[in-house]
């Protein structure tokens, strides 16, 4: 033990202690900081971009779920669409088919009208012609009357038989 | 059946041709032995206890290696008496300032004169003493040591020279790696590059699980600089310059002592009632406790101290033992086994050297993470 605190120096300590401490302030100054900020830095950044490829990797997963989202978006709306085209066009044609025998079938009545309202007319005027013509028959036949009596008679009988015969 | 022959066929040859290397190195080893031991007596004459024999001169020169020392001394040759090196300023401060070159000491042969005062340094410990023109240095009887004053010093010694150049070294690779930052767009180049695994270790491994999330960045500065500060100078004790910093107990001293402030002076209040008022035991237990505590506040920095001191001056010890063994075996199989055993205890020290500086990183961050710990809610329950 005195062998030990004999080899005790002092100058040597004074000397060591001055150079380890200002060793000690000049590296934190210019060494140690720089380089432990410079490796902290540079770690961060490692771990951002890690961070950031990662972020990019689920965007890009979203935005491809997105994608395919849209597409079947797209294609339920187009079948959709073709769907409506399809059933639109099948009304339509049923539609018109329906007007279009609702028309003739109205076409058919107007026909079957005006035949009947012609019909009606032709035999009126048949009525009022036979009556002209039994009028002028009656006429006739009042002059032949008037002038014959024999004749008149037989124009009569005549004429009745034709009538009948009509 | 040709294949195996062959290497069977160069290991014996390569035995025969040992066998008179063997038996040149013993002769040699005698010749050697005598010369050296004449080689000292010549040398001896200029100071009294120079080692005489090859054992205790490996012992001496390594015990000279643990020490501080005022010169920069790489190797010497002890026949010529040269050494190869370089001395380093001698600062001291009695009655007033002395600077001079520790040159002036001759590497303790002489005694060295700054302002009419005298100066010399011991043999045993490498410490400068204040003597009289002739250099006498009285000693005491029981325990050997000078009774002769001691000045100030403040010299910069080896070890101040190498923790300096430690310093200058971390200073310049930890500003240009946080340079390479900014130019480089927050990735590392450069040298210093190799050193960011190590800082994100001790923010990641040490500082963060020790600490907690919230206070870590407070001692990240004190973590890091100590965690290379050591680490480093473990490293350069390595080196065959001779350095050995870590290994002294004035440098683990002062690192532990700084530990042992910063855990103390950044205290909350929690931490100091867990010391003298411990929560959740008996009262008469808490008074026996405070004193325990209050004692393993002193402890755990002591014992970073010591720690790190044994371990690196074991190392060196252990180390420089079987390097000088080859030279005490001089003989080509001993002397090769004790190459490689140092080999292998080398590559262990560089273990070692990583180990300690993380295990007095970690042992700081454990006592920072005990000395702003939050209260714990579970406990406040029940009283």
């Amino acid at each position: 033990m005195e062998k030990l605190i004999n080899q005790f120096e002092f100058g040597l300590f004074f000397w060591q202690v001055l150079i380890f401490v200002g060793l000690i302030f000049l590296l934190k100054k210019f060494a140690w900081k720089p380089i432990l900020d410079a490796v902290n830095d540079r770690e961060q950044g490692i771990k951002d971009a890690l961070l950031s490829a990662e972020n990019a990797r689920k965007e890009m997963e979203n935005l491809q779920a997105d994608n395919q989202r849209i597409l079947n978006e797209a294609r339920a709306e187009r079948d959709a669409m073709l769907k409506e085209a399809r059933e639109m066009k099948e009304k339509l044609i049923a539609d018109s088919k329906n007007e279009a025998q609702a028309q003739g079938q109205k076409m058919i009545e107007q026909a079957k009208a005006a035949i009947e309202s012609e019909k009606n007319a032709a035999m009126a005027e048949l009525k009022s012609q036979v009556s002209t013509l039994s009028l002028s028959i009656a006429e006739k036949l009042l002059k032949e009357e008037l002038s014959n009596k024999e004749s008149q008679t037989k124009l009569v009988e005549k004429m009745l038989g034709d009538v009948k015969l009509n | 059946m040709v294949i195996s022959n062959k290497p069977l066929r160069f290991i014996l040859v390569a035995l025969v041709a040992c066998l008179p290397v063997i038996g040149f190195a013993n002769s040699e080893k005698d010749a050697a032995h005598t010369q050296t031991e004449v080689a000292h007596e010549a040398a001896a004459e200029g100071h009294h206890a120079e080692p005489t024999d090859v054992k205790s001169k490996i012992k001496g020169f390594i015990g000279h290696h643990v020490l501080d020392s005022h010169d920069f001394t790489l190797t010497q040759d002890d026949e010529t008496g040269k050494y190869y090196g370089f001395p380093l300023p001698v600062i001291i401060w009695d009655n007033g300032l002395h600077i001079f070159s520790s040159s002036k000491f001759n590497h303790g042969h002489a005694v060295a004169e700054s302002n009419g005062n005298y100066y010399v340094i011991n043999h045993h410990d490498g410490k400068i003493y204040k003597t009289d023109a002739a250099g006498t240095i009285t000693e005491d009887e029981k325990t050997g040591h000078p009774t002769n004053v001691r000045p100030l010093d403040f010299s910069i010694t080896k070890t101040v020279l190498s923790i300096f150049v430690a310093a200058i070294l971390m200073f310049w690779l930890f500003t240009s790696l946080a340079k390479s930052y900014a130019k480089n767009g927050g990735i590392a180049s450069g040298v210093g590059r190799i050193f960011e695994p190590l800082v994100v270790f001790i923010r990641d491994e040490v500082a963060i699980p020790n600490i907690g999330e919230k206070h870590y960045r407070r001692y990240m500065s004190y973590l890091l600089t100590i965690f290379f500060f050591v680490l480093f100078l473990n490293i350069f004790g390595l080196t065959p310059l001779g350095i050995n910093a870590t290994g002294n107990l004035t440098i683990t001293f002062s690192l532990a002592i700084i530990t042992f402030l910063i855990t103390n002076l950044t205290a909350n209040k929690n931490y100091w009632g867990h010391i003298f008022w411990m929560p959740g035991v008996p009262k008469p237990m808490r008074i026996i406790l405070a004193p325990i505590e209050l004692l393993g506040v002193f402890i755990k920095p002591f014992s970073l101290m010591i720690r790190l001191y044994a371990n690196i001056f074991a190392g060196h010890i252990v180390l420089m033992s079987i390097i000088g063994l080859m030279f005490i075996f001089k003989s080509w199989i001993g002397s090769s086994l004790s190459f490689g055993l140092s080999f292998a205890l080398s590559i262990l020290e560089i273990l070692v050297a990583f180990l300690q500086a993380y295990i007095f990183t970690m042992l700081s961050a454990l006592y920072f993470g005990s000395a702003v710990e939050e209260h714990h809610h579970e406990e406040e329950g029940h009283h």
